[in-house]
């Protein structure tokens, strides 16, 4: 009984699914490129670049990379300690933020 | 009569023993460590370039439309095909058929090595015709070319031994060797690589680009 629980085989998606992840990637990229010549404030356009790309992160770990078909414990393990490390990062940005002002006049 | 209880209790959880409780194989729980800790290395570099940039408000913007912004969107789009050829080779090996595996695997190739080639005539634009090298460039901001050079080096070196493993991964698998399961972990490796270049872009190219 157990054994058969497992080697339930996890289908996952089909080819069709990934040609349409794929397209979906496609056209957030172009978005991007567009994005990069319009007259948008620094900040906003930072956001959405870096928006945009953590869900084309997440669409390639969770289809081509297959997360999405694995179990959670996978997950669960793996992902909350580089987001913390990431943050941990983030922490000196204030600081690079100082950098300028504090500069002697040239 | 406890020791009958006890066991059932082991049988019921998947973290006391016997039972693989991310019910994965070992080589690919391997690849899954080895890209996280990997990821932290990126990040650290991105950071890294970011501060600078955040720092310095002279950072310079030479990333014309023609070729740096047309040669990195094309080397975008040669590593998502190249990614998805890599799930259809991964498809190909669960169904059992090598040939068509093998075939995958070359056209992942194919696209990697396009990247390689465009990033590198990229970089030699830039040493040639912007004057940016590691540790110097016409504007005065050395951190530019060193954060620069850091960071898509590193990720130009990862496609580059990508590019070795998905060879050796072809010629074995066109053999007979190795199976379904290897050339999954190969796959998610590539798709790490792939993942990586959806961050450098935007933060490197598209936002320092010259408008």
């Amino acid at each position: 009984m157990s054994t058969h629980t497992e080697e339930v085989h996890h289908a996952g998606a089909t080819t069709m699914t990934f040609a349409k992840v794929w397209i979906v990637l496609l056209a957030l990229t172009g978005a991007e490129v567009l994005l990069a010549y319009e007259q948008v404030p620094t900040m906003i356009m930072l956001t959405i670049l870096v928006g945009l790309s953590v869900i084309k992160a997440a669409l390639i770990i969770a289809y081509f990379m297959h997360m999405k078909f694995e179990r959670l414990s996978l997950f669960l393990t793996l992902f909350p300690m580089m987001i913390f490390c990431i943050v941990l990062m983030l922490i000196f940005l204030g600081d690079a933020v100082r950098i300028p002002v504090m500069r002697a006049p040239l | 009569m406890s020791s009958h209880v006890s066991a059932s209790a082991v049988a019921a959880s998947p973290w006391e023993g016997g039972r693989s409780p991310y019910a994965t194989n070992s080589k690919k729980f391997g690849m899954w460590l080895f890209i996280i800790s990997d990821s932290l290395t990126f990040s650290a570099l991105l950071f890294a370039y970011t501060y600078s940039r955040v720092s310095n408000p002279d950072w310079p913007t030479p990333f014309h439309f023609s070729p740096s912004i047309i040669f990195s969107s094309i080397m975008t789009f040669a590593l998502l095909s190249s990614s998805l050829t890599m799930v259809m080779a991964v498809a190909a090996m669960n169904n059992g058929n090598r040939k068509a595996a093998t075939g995958w695997i070359l056209a992942t190739m194919a696209g990697g090595g396009t990247f390689v080639v465009l990033h590198l005539s990229e970089w030699m634009n830039l040493i040639n015709n912007e004057g940016v090298t590691p540790f110097k460039n016409p504007w005065g901001v050395p951190l530019f070319g060193g954060t620069f050079f850091a960071l898509t080096g590193l990720h130009m070196t990862h496609v580059v031994i990508g590019l070795i493993y998905l060879g050796i991964m072809a010629q074995a698998v066109a053999r007979g060797k190795f199976k379904a399961e290897d050339v999954e972990v190969s796959g998610l490796y590539w798709h790490f690589v792939d993942l990586v270049w959806m961050f450098i872009f935007p933060l490197v190219y598209l936002m320092s680009a010259k408008i």
